[in-house]
């Protein structure tokens, strides 16, 4: 009995690898060439297989894949949140406010940015929840009084902290100095995501919804209520990147994030959820991610210049979401 | 001039996993309407997105004039003289009649478009088919009936010589059905031929000249409709002979357990009361927009600041919302599988179990074994065709869609279903199974409701009969009374 049991959880481990790999493939192969070719061409071969040079690239991706889990449910939610980058800048300042004004212990500052983020979120959710305007317009609002409030907040200079401990969550490393603290933190926080779309009830409902709104309502889910928990997530997690920037740069800046929502956008949209909404998987996000993060390294590293950078960015998203347009009308036909 | 306007010989498509068609033969006549019939996942669908263009054939030669010809996408296929209405209309709703006639093909004064002439233009090809229709007309302002003729209109005006119509009577009155036959001889006259999809047996005989029947994506044979028995044509439809079309076994009721007093929303539904007892199929008919669905839906906590009581098993109940209405044993199959019941990209399993999700998910623990055995378990109850239960919805033919969608509220276990036309864009096969599933269902003590717009389901079916007019109960016909000539007078009153 035990046994039989044991065999149908290996075949049913089995089966999702499968499904990863088949949801995946094309992705993944774009991040085995991407790494492939940074690891053998003459300029980037000593620089970039590097355990230091590795731990850069997840530094720099984690903070855009906390704002990818929220953006990814959002999008499966069949909406968008244009407001995470303003949110990263706003709660990026509190927190650094709280220790350099207040002077609140560390722990409580950065719960605070982490709240504040969380309020913006919730009054997206709330709005988005109980009107019918888009989340689209909603979130280009708060996006605007976020960032305003930011400037407000900091005058337009930046916030700085003048404490070594505030350094721990951006630019500090756990495990005897091994790991980077924000990469364990995403690793966290990726947990969580996938633990609530996949293993919930929660989770199933942000399908339905974003399937079907109105055979959602149907079946007897709190419409609503989805929408709010979901945008108050992912104002949760802008605000946990905001404080992990503010740490990394030793200061709030109101012009932190400024962009950061494409970028997570990009990373959703790379990994394969449908701007339709009603699919989509975290696993898709991070290989997203993975690979706009080692791109920006590796043009870093290849010296091409920060103007050309966004050229190569745009082409590349193109070419991956192409790559999975191509796949599905093959199977289609 | 060779005799076949269209020949299909041998066409096979295959998807993954699935061999849609296996060799299919076709053949269409000038000046004949050809119906394709077949149950839901035969093949008819396939068969015309390879004529429309949409999918191309893996093998097989499609003939039009005596002359071989590829069709390899939409444009190809137009310029074959092919059109194709589909059952969701696909014009531009915000523009005019006379926009969507001429869409792509403007009549332009150097750089401007000639609107006078178009609308013109347009009209006089409106009237020349007596078609009471506006060419400056907005789309969307117009019932679906006229936007069929709208597109009727347009592929005539691009000199199609083939029609395909796919079920284009299962959203329109019977005047208008009347209508639609009309204008489908005049055009038969001239010469167009065309091929009719239809679920509907009684149209058959009214507008075809033959039929071709599919089954498992295979080609089963030819007919003349006027030579052919109904009974005939089912059988080679599904294959077997259905000696019980209609499984019901009549048995005295039990006792009262939802009754309704005065209920109304305001609006289309205006003071209804009736009771269910337990163990009977209670039919709801009506005409279309008499409130029937509307009433279901305050029953079902869906419609905001209804008013009126209801008691379920003796005690007064309160419903605001669907939560509240599964709780107190309600279940609601909607009318409109695509927009209220569907989630198209995602799993028949995940369709089945969104309703039970406690059953299986405590807070963060998902019991996947519990999950496919209750999946399992209605695929098999159903007896729903499916590969497997990662199987996407939307890859599943109608008919299955349906079943998976009835097996998702019966896993909620409910006292009372309510069914909101539960075979609509059903076939027959599938349909006699949906009838036997219904009878042992009250066979077990549920009480079902069943609103329907076919008669002959709402006859063979019910216990009893409430009739619906303009937003009333217009009356209730007891078993030995109910016939479609005292529905059709309580009805249409």
């Amino acid at each position: 009995m035990n046994q039989t049991a044991d065999v149908r959880k290996r075949s049913r481990i089995e089966k999702s690898l499968r499904i990863f790999l088949k949801d995946n493939l094309g992705i993944l192969i774009a991040l085995a060439v991407l790494c492939l070719f940074l690891s053998v061409y003459p300029t980037t071969k000593d620089t970039f297989p590097v355990q230091r040079n590795i731990f850069n690239v997840l530094r720099q991706v984690s903070t855009n894949l906390y704002l990818a889990c929220g953006m990814t449910m959002v999008i499966i939610l069949g909406g968008i949140d244009l407001s995470v980058g303003s949110i990263v800048a706003l709660s990026g300042c509190f927190a650094a406010g709280c220790v350099s004004r207040y002077e609140l212990p560390i722990p409580m500052a950065i719960i605070c940015g982490i709240l504040i983020g969380g309020v913006v979120g919730a009054f997206n959710g709330f709005v988005i929840s109980r009107t019918t305007i888009p989340a689209f317009i909603v979130t280009l609002a708060t996006m605007n009084i976020a960032k305003g409030l930011a400037y407000v907040y900091t005058g337009g200079s930046p916030v700085r902290v003048v404490n070594n401990e505030w350094q721990w969550l951006g630019a500090g490393w756990v495990f005897n100095g091994k790991v980077p603290t924000p990469v364990v933190l995403l690793v966290i926080i990726l947990a969580i995501t996938g633990v609530l779309m996949n293993w919930t009830r929660l989770g199933r409902h942000l399908y339905a919804v974003g399937g079907n709104p109105q055979a959602a309502e149907f079946s007897g889910i709190n419409v609503a209520r989805v929408k709010f928990l979901i945008h108050t997530f992912t104002g949760i997690m802008a605000g946990t990147a905001g404080v992990v920037l503010a740490s990394r740069m030793y200061s709030g800046q109101p012009t932190a994030g400024e962009g950061a929502e494409m970028d997570a956008i990009a990373a959703v949209v790379v990994g394969g959820t449908s701007m339709q909404g009603g699919s989509g998987k975290i696993s898709g996000t991070i290989i997203g991610g993975l690979i706009i993060g080692v791109l920006n390294n590796g043009l870093n590293l290849l010296n091409v210049s920060s103007f050309w950078q966004y050229v190569v960015k745009g082409i590349v998203i193109l070419l991956a979401v192409f790559i999975d347009f191509w796949r599905t009308r093959k199977a289609s036909r | 001039m060779p005799d076949f306007l269209l020949v299909m010989k041998n066409i096979h498509k295959r998807f993954p996993g699935v061999h849609a068609l296996r060799g299919v033969d076709f053949e269409l006549r000038r000046g004949e309407v050809h119906a394709i019939i077949g149950e839901n996942g035969a093949g008819k669908s396939t068969l015309i997105k390879i004529l429309a263009g949409i999918y191309t054939a893996d093998e097989g030669e499609i003939v039009i004039d005596g002359a071989k010809v590829d069709i390899d996408g939409v444009v190809s296929s137009k310029a074959q003289g092919i059109s194709v209405i589909h059952q969701e209309l696909v014009l531009a709703p915000s523009m005019t009649v006379a926009e969507n006639i001429f869409l792509g093909r403007e009549s332009m004064k150097g750089l401007f478009i000639d609107s006078r002439k178009m609308h013109g233009d347009a009209q006089r090809l409106l009237d020349s088919f007596n078609m009471d229709l506006d060419a400056e007309a907005i789309v969307k302002s117009l019932p679906i009936a006229k936007r069929q003729m709208v597109e009727i209109v347009k592929a005539i005006s691009e000199n199609s010589r083939i029609l395909v119509m796919d079920e284009p009577t299962s959203s329109i009155s019977d005047k208008e059905v009347d209508f639609l036959f009309a204008t489908m001889r005049a055009l038969a006259a001239n010469g167009v031929g065309i091929i009719y999809i239809s679920h509907k047996m009684s149209e058959l005989e009214e507008i075809c000249d033959r039929v071709s029947v599919l089954r498992d994506g295979a080609y089963v044979g030819t007919e003349v409709v006027r030579e052919a028995s109904k009974d005939k044509l089912i059988s080679m439809m599904v294959g077997r002979e259905l000696t019980n079309y209609y499984t019901r076994d009549f048995r005295p009721p039990g006792e009262v357990i939802l009754r309704c007093e005065g209920i109304s929303d305001g609006k289309m539904v205006k003071g209804a009361s009736f009771e269910l007892r337990a163990g009977e199929i209670l039919g709801f008919a009506g005409l279309v927009g008499a409130g029937r669905s509307e009433l279901m839906k305050c029953l079902f906590g869906l419609t905001k600041g209804f008013t009126g009581k209801l008691w379920i098993r003796g005690k007064e109940a309160r419903i605001s919302n669907p939560i509240q209405a599964t709780a107190a044993g309600l279940a609601l199959v909607p009318e409109s599988r695509k927009d209220e019941a569907a989630y198209l990209v995602q799993s028949v399993r995940y369709n089945t179990t969104i309703e039970v999700l406690p059953e299986f998910i405590k807070f963060i623990f998902v019991n996947r074994d519990k999950e496919d055995e209750i999946t399992s378990h209605y695929i098999r109850l159903m007896s729903t065709k499916t590969p497997s239960l990662e199987q996407k919805l939307i890859h599943l033919s109608g008919g299955n869609q349906q079943k998976v969608i009835i097996g998702r509220w019966l896993a909620s276990h409910p006292g009372i279903l309510i069914l909101d036309e539960p075979t609509r864009g059903v076939d027959v096969g599938a349909k006699s199974e949906i009838y036997a599933i219904m009878n042992e269902l009250v066979k077990e003590g549920i009480g079902i409701i069943m609103i329907s717009s076919e008669m002959p389901e709402i006859i063979n079916m019910s216990d009893r009969v409430y009739v619906m007019n303009q937003g009333r109960i217009a009356g209730c016909l007891e078993r030995d009374v109910i016939s479609q000539e005292n529905i059709m007078r309580l009805a249409a009153r």
